[in-house]
């Protein structure tokens, strides 16, 4: 069973085939959010902090952290982010740049082992990336396209996968550690979009033996009510054999769904995380005569 | 659906009444339907340009509205510029032979170097051609030489740009630096446009315009050569 094992100085987390789905999450991310962008060029970082401890409040196992503002210097601000959130969460990161130089800023002061996003294809990223998720025992994220775009056939983006997965052996990079991005198309636009990632999940998943993750939220593009239909989207994911996403936590209904998907996947034994997660309070003048849990300090992940 | 009694045979229609028809087939991206009407106004002697411009970029023009006001959805749009389309292909060859082919104008677009992000980019194309543009699309991951020898090539009235990524949109600056270097800037309005954008970076790097989605972009496009009403 593959598993891909990220951590923190004082946390592991284990993303694979029998294990409940993880979400990632994705607001630490100024794109398009002008204010964010704005405190983050000025080195203010309250909202990292803020988004940081929302997302991991409302499920989120991981954090992407992501500091791309145009014509800043992203490697500096990189490097004071990062320990700064794992001075406050002790949930694994995910360092999310497409600057090589933001990329190993944030993994020489990453306490653990992190996730790196990300390679594509395309010659000249994996010949900058791969070396350096090696030199940092690091995991990576390897998104299906190349030089030539993104394929509509989701067979050519399994070639393109397996290209990365290849190249990554030849670094010594291994297949556990490793995540698939199969990408995910507006669903608006190409109607096959979820049933070829699915299809594609399949492959990955029994073929390259590897774990894969998406920005799922591509999906509803262009949508009414696209939330609901992000909702739904991710536990059919799940139930096509995806390991991860990166997700926005914070939206209305979406933690709870990817819960859901995992009992009815059978991947929480019990249902015990469920039920800890919704038991219903107990009545007022009730605390701690009845229920389990929670009132013995058994507190589990 | 209608029964077939109640089908609107478009050939029995007046003038107007089939114009009007086609705007609502187009606002319902019928395609054959829209097809045929232009076929039928050409019957009738009409000139291809008067086609384009009361029956199909009026058409047009409203889906843009609807769209622009969260109406319309971006599966819905494209149908409709799929029946756009329909027509288009009709008219085309006419329009290409004809003297004064009243296009809106010439717009050349494309995603920058680095970037192969492309559905953003195609519904701006779209809506462009809905509004009558003619539109040389030039694909993703362009660079600046992309640009040039496009311009070069079909002296558009405007050039747009298109980038996903935080890490590509600077590359316009880098391209409108090279255009203001060779002179061509003041005389080319740049319009850009894509997710993480925003007026100030337009601004910052000397852009004619920002589009901040594809129904503005059309409509700020006819304002740019005029032809806005």
């Amino acid at each position: 069973m593959t598993k891909t094992i990220i951590g923190s100085a004082t946390k592991e987390l284990a993303i694979g085939f029998d294990r409940p789905f993880v979400m990632i999450g994705e607001r630490i991310n100024p794109t398009g959010r002008k204010m964010f962008s704005a405190e983050l060029r000025d080195r203010n970082y309250w909202r990292v902090k803020k988004e940081a401890l929302a997302q991991v409040e409302a499920g989120a196992q991981m954090l992407d952290v992501n500091v791309g503002v145009p014509l800043a210097d992203e490697p500096g601000i990189m490097a004071e982010v990062v320990p700064l959130i794992q001075s406050i969460t002790d949930v694994p990161l995910c360092i999310d740049s497409s600057i090589i130089e933001a990329l190993e800023a944030g993994l020489s002061v990453y306490k653990g082992r992190a996730l790196v996003n990300s390679t594509t294809a395309e010659e000249e990223v994996m010949d900058r990336v791969l070396p350096l998720v090696k030199k940092y025992d690091a995991a990576v994220v390897a998104i299906s396209n190349d030089e030539t775009g993104i394929s509509q056939d989701p067979d050519v983006r399994f070639e393109v996968a397996k290209r990365i997965v290849e190249r990554a052996h030849d670094y010594g990079i291994k297949s556990e550690d490793i995540l698939v991005d199969p990408l995910v198309m507006p669903i608006g636009a190409i109607n096959s979009a979820g049933k070829d990632v699915f299809h594609l999940i399949g492959r990955l998943r029994n073929e390259l033996k590897v774990n894969t993750t998406c920005g799922a939220s591509n999906v509803a593009f262009g949508l009414p009510n696209r939330h609901a239909v992000n909702n739904a989207f991710l536990p059919m994911l799940a139930g096509a054999g995806m390991t991860s996403a990166i997700v926005n936590p914070l939206h209305d209904g979406l933690v709870q769904a990817v819960r859901a998907g995992d009992v009815l996947n059978g991947l929480d034994p019990a249902c015990a995380n469920w039920i800890k997660a919704y038991r219903p309070p107990p009545a007022e003048g009730e605390e701690g005569t009845r229920g389990r849990g929670g009132r013995r300090g058994r507190r589990g992940g | 659906m209608s029964d077939s009694e109640d089908d609107i045979i478009l050939k029995d229609l007046n003038d107007a009444d089939l114009v009007a028809q086609m705007h609502d087939d187009l606002y319902d991206g019928m395609a054959d339907e829209v097809k045929e009407g232009t076929q039928i106004l050409l019957g009738r002697g009409w000139d291809a340009n008067n086609v384009l411009a009361e029956a199909l970029v009026e058409g047009m023009r409203i889906v843009g509205i609807d769209f622009r006001d969260g109406i319309l959805f971006v599966p819905e749009v494209l149908q409709c510029a799929g029946a756009m389309k329909g027509g288009m292909e009709l008219l085309r060859p006419i329009l290409a032979e004809s003297e004064n082919a009243a296009s809106t104008g010439k717009y050349v677009i494309g995603t920058v170097k680095g970037d192969i992000h492309d559905i953003g980019k195609n519904l701006v194309g779209m809506m462009l051609e809905g509004a009558g543009f003619e539109v040389i699309d030039l694909g993703i991951n362009n660079p600046v030489e992309n640009y040039l020898e496009a311009i070069d090539k079909h002296q558009p009235s405007i050039l747009g740009m298109s980038a996903l990524l935080t890490t590509t949109m600077p590359y316009m600056g880098v391209v409108i630096e090279e255009l203001d270097k060779r002179g061509i800037l003041k005389e080319l309005p740049v319009m850009v446009g894509g997710a993480p954008l925003n007026q100030e970076f337009a601004d910052a790097i000397n852009a004619h315009t920002y589009g901040r989605d594809a129904a503005m972009s059309a409509e700020l496009a006819k304002t740019i050569v005029g032809k806005n009403r």
